[in-house]
């Protein structure tokens, strides 16, 4: 269970976080390091305002996260659809497994990049490429948590379910889906995070817009400051997607950490 | 049900309902079925089991041969490892007899099915659903509709005592009233026999007492056979109808006793029967036949 309030540990987080802050403070404050390495603070809070109010290249700072969330969820959505419901009947059924496992096994250690050209070569250079390459990489770690989360179920749950005169079917929808959840909602999580990584990838091959876009953009010139204000802008939203996530789980897998 | 199956339960006859001294006159009744009246309720014909250990195969039970009767709280005793939550896992048909055949009413069991409710050790409650949706899971998959079965919730939830505890989540509940879900649970799609393997073993003696009240109770009200596995000698004295003890490895037969202390409990109320010279004689007895193997 989380304690609320003030903790010794959460006290430990937000001082190592100011800590990060004052050592970047001090370090560009002395001078030692150029722009081009560390930008000051200062500069990367003019560049967020600047980029706030005039865009940058052509684009609106709210524009370029947009088009990146949009691309995120829409993947996102489609992996929810498929891996979750796929790698359940995986994990419950030996012969989807027995499928679906070679085809995931095979791509799933592949770096994006390796068959983001194939994926551009398909699907043309515009969104699909880049939705097809987001969803590929949110959909191996979720179908193999949720092949986790079906094995790891207890079989006394089944059986249990068996002799009260429940069905395949049945057992699979009572028993299964729900005592699977906790697992789910992990991948899922873990999905949030690889598409995150792989967003950079995904929008360095013919976009305009976009976060991965603004900060791959803005270090080919050399605007560190702009790079700077871009990770830490698509590094808290992550953090606040993610604790989405976790509100959700929270909700549905009511549960959780208390059996 | 007649209640006289209760007394015959401690008679050596195997007649299942006695009629005495009752005047009819009229035409001779239809007896259904041919030969002896009394049926057995399973019966257990040469039973081996053994499984597969990395020196080659490992018998776990070796000819088992009985018969459970209607109404019977049988209470399988026997050293850790001697086969005897395997046994249970045979009637209830989660796994299959390596030879032998196990019939219930006459017609090999061949898989689980509902007719065959189970109690299991550690409780596997549904924890997404209330108290109230676990107990009516049974009646609800099998495709009741819900005004027939919610009246009958609410009736094991009030035999079992957790009438108040209905809306509750399973994980707010204390390890002994999970118990108590668990009974009512498999109770109410009325199975022909109820196998309860160690149900008890997990709880603390407290606990423990008042569950097993509760079961002789419910056996006793209801007349349902019971199969209950258990390593607890005193347990099975203050619970059974009957005993039958295992021998380890590999599990055999080798007591079968019938035993009266369970309906003294109930019938007369005899509470301090652990404590009477008879109650210590049997109990020695067991114990020191299941030390000696």
């Amino acid at each position: 269970m989380k304690k609320k309030g003030f903790t010794i540990e959460r006290v430990l987080t937000i001082a190592t976080v100011v800590l990060i802050f004052l050592a970047w403070f001090g370090l560009t404050a002395t001078g030692a390091f150029s722009e081009t390495i560390i930008p000051s603070p200062k500069s990367v809070l003019e560049s967020l305002v600047d980029v706030s109010q005039n865009g940058y290249k052509g684009h609106t700072l709210l524009q370029h996260l947009g088009t990146s969330l949009k691309r995120l969820i829409i993947a996102y959505g489609l992996v929810i659809v498929t891996a979750v419901p796929l790698g359940l009947l995986s994990g419950y059924n030996s012969k989807v497994q027995a499928i679906l496992d070679p085809i995931i096994e095979f791509y799933r250690p592949l770096p994006p990049l390796a068959y983001y050209t194939i994926l551009v070569l398909w699907m043309g250079i515009d969104e699909g490429s880049k939705l097809a390459l987001l969803f590929l990489a949110g959909f191996a770690p979720v179908y193999i948590a949720c092949v986790a989360g079906v094995k790891r179920i207890k079989e006394d749950y089944i059986y249990g379910a068996e002799t009260l005169g429940a069905n395949k079917w049945q057992i699979f929808f009572y028993v299964i889906i729900p005592a699977a959840l906790t697992d789910v909602f992990t991948g899922l999580r873990t999905a949030l995070g690889v598409e995150y990584t792989t967003l950079v990838a995904a929008e360095m091959v013919a976009a305009t817009a976009g976060m991965g876009w603004l900060v791959l953009d803005a270090s080919n010139y050399l605007r560190s400051d702009i790079v700077f204000m871009g990770v830490i802008i698509m590094g808290i939203t992550g953090i606040l997607l993610d604790r989405l996530i976790q509100f959700i789980e929270k909700r549905i897998v009511h549960w959780k950490g208390r059996t | 049900m007649s209640e006289s199956w209760k007394e015959k339960l401690y008679e050596p006859s195997d007649e299942l309902i006695a009629v005495e001294n009752v005047n009819y006159e009229g035409p001779e009744p239809i007896v259904e079925g041919e030969g002896t009246p009394e049926e057995e309720l399973i019966t257990i014909d040469h039973v081996d089991l053994s499984y597969d250990g990395n020196t080659g195969p490992i018998k776990a039970l070796e000819d088992i041969n009985f018969n459970i009767f209607p109404g019977e709280f049988i209470c399988v005793l026997g050293p850790s490892g001697c086969g005897k939550s395997t046994l249970l896992k045979i009637l209830a048909g989660f796994i299959a007899p390596t030879t032998g055949t196990v019939k219930l009413e006459g017609e090999e069991i061949e898989g689980t099915d509902w007719h065959r409710g189970v109690v299991f050790q550690h409780p596997p409650l549904y924890n997404w659903y209330s108290v109230r949706k676990n107990v009516g899971f049974g009646p609800k998959v099998r495709g009741l509709p819900k005004e027939e079965y919610e009246p009958l919730v609410d009736e094991y939830l009030e035999k079992v005592g957790l009438s108040e505890f209905a809306e509750k989540k399973i994980y707010e509940l204390s390890g002994g009233m999970q118990q108590r879900v668990s009974i009512a649970r498999a109770l109410i799609n009325n199975p022909e026999i109820l196998l309860m393997d160690e149900p008890f073993g997990a709880l603390d003696a407290l606990t423990r007492e008042s569950v097993q009240d509760l079961t002789r109770k419910i056996w006793w009200e209801t007349g349902k056979t019971i199969f209950f596995i258990t390593h607890d000698v005193e347990e099975a004295l203050l619970l059974a109808s009957r005993i039958i003890v295992l021998s380890r490895h590999p599990g055999r037969v080798i007591e079968d006793i019938h035993v009266d202390f369970s309906r003294q409990i109930v019938e007369e109320n005899a509470t301090d029967i652990k404590f009477t010279e008879e109650f210590y004689k049997y109990r020695e007895q067991l114990l020191r036949l299941i030390n000696s193997q």
